[in-house]
């Protein structure tokens, strides 16, 4: 009896597992996606959003960019869901490979020429994203708190 | 033009982010009894510098959509990482928070990368 309860708990916990991290690699994967359509979309509209600031509106209604912002979206409810199911200490670390990937996204699907040393760089923001988001929280009173 | 799109991009969401956690600091729950999402927008009614922060955040965001229509996201992505280095000085000298060993380590690697990515 014991046994078939702790065979159950196992499996679940395996199950359990076996979700958290899916929803880990969707998480990691959706906000480099995000900003490749972001990328995308923008490339695709005919006046420079920088000095035509009414672009930017135009920008929103373009089918890539709003599947870039849904995308976004959804990432941020997702990580926010993720969050409830394993510690910030481990998802933000793993999440940080994204820097990585939306250099890779860049390099295959958007053509872009990519130095050796632009990758180091971007490999580097990673892991230093990694250290800093994995660095024990402490909670300290701002000045005036409480005010 | 880059630098000061990336400059745009960087500094609204640096202020937005240390204003958002002073404010919610400062808030100290205030209605804790009301559901999560109710819960955000009475903090966002009661407290403006909430509402600030969220411009500063809709700034970066747009400046990142400009930034990525000319540059490479490549460097657009990476380089928007400048936050961390920001946020973690700021942080230190304006609200007080202190920084492990771990963390001003990880802004250094950060800033290292954001030196090489901008080669």
């Amino acid at each position: 009896m014991t046994t078939g309860l702790a065979e159950t708990r196992t499996v679940s916990d395996r199950r359990n597992e076996l979700r958290v991290f899916q929803w880990i690699v969707l998480v990691t994967l959706l906000k480099p996606f995000s900003n490749l359509f972001l990328a995308w979309g923008m490339r695709g509209l005919p006046l420079p959003a920088a000095t035509h600031p009414v672009a930017l509106l135009q920008a929103l209604i373009d089918p890539l960019v709003a599947i870039g912002v849904c995308m976004q979206i959804a990432w941020l409810l997702m990580r926010m869901s993720l969050l409830s199911q394993a510690d910030l200490s481990f998802i933000l670390p793993v999440t940080a490979a994204g820097y990585v990937i939306s250099t890779f996204l860049g390099r295959v699907v958007l053509h872009e020429q990519v130095s050796l040393t632009r990758w180091i760089g971007a490999i580097l923001i990673s892991a230093g994203a990694a250290l800093v988001a994995s660095s024990r929280r402490m909670t300290s009173q701002p000045a005036g708190a409480g005010q | 033009m880059k630098w000061l799109l990336l400059t745009l991009v960087i500094l609204p969401a640096v202020v937005g982010d240390l204003l958002q956690s002073r404010e919610m600091k400062l808030a100290a729950n205030p209605a804790a009894s009301l559901p999560g999402a109710l819960r955000v927008l009475r903090l966002i009614a009661a407290r403006r510098y909430l509402l600030l922060s969220m411009l500063c955040m809709a700034v970066s965001f747009f400046a990142f959509l400009a930034l990525v229509q000319t540059e490479p996201i490549s460097f657009a992505v990476p380089a928007s990482a400048g936050t961390f280095v920001l946020e973690t000085l700021l942080a230190r000298v304006w609200l007080k928070e202190r920084a492990s060993p771990r963390k001003i380590l990880g802004t250094l690697v950060v800033f290292g990368g954001l030196l090489l990515v901008a080669r």
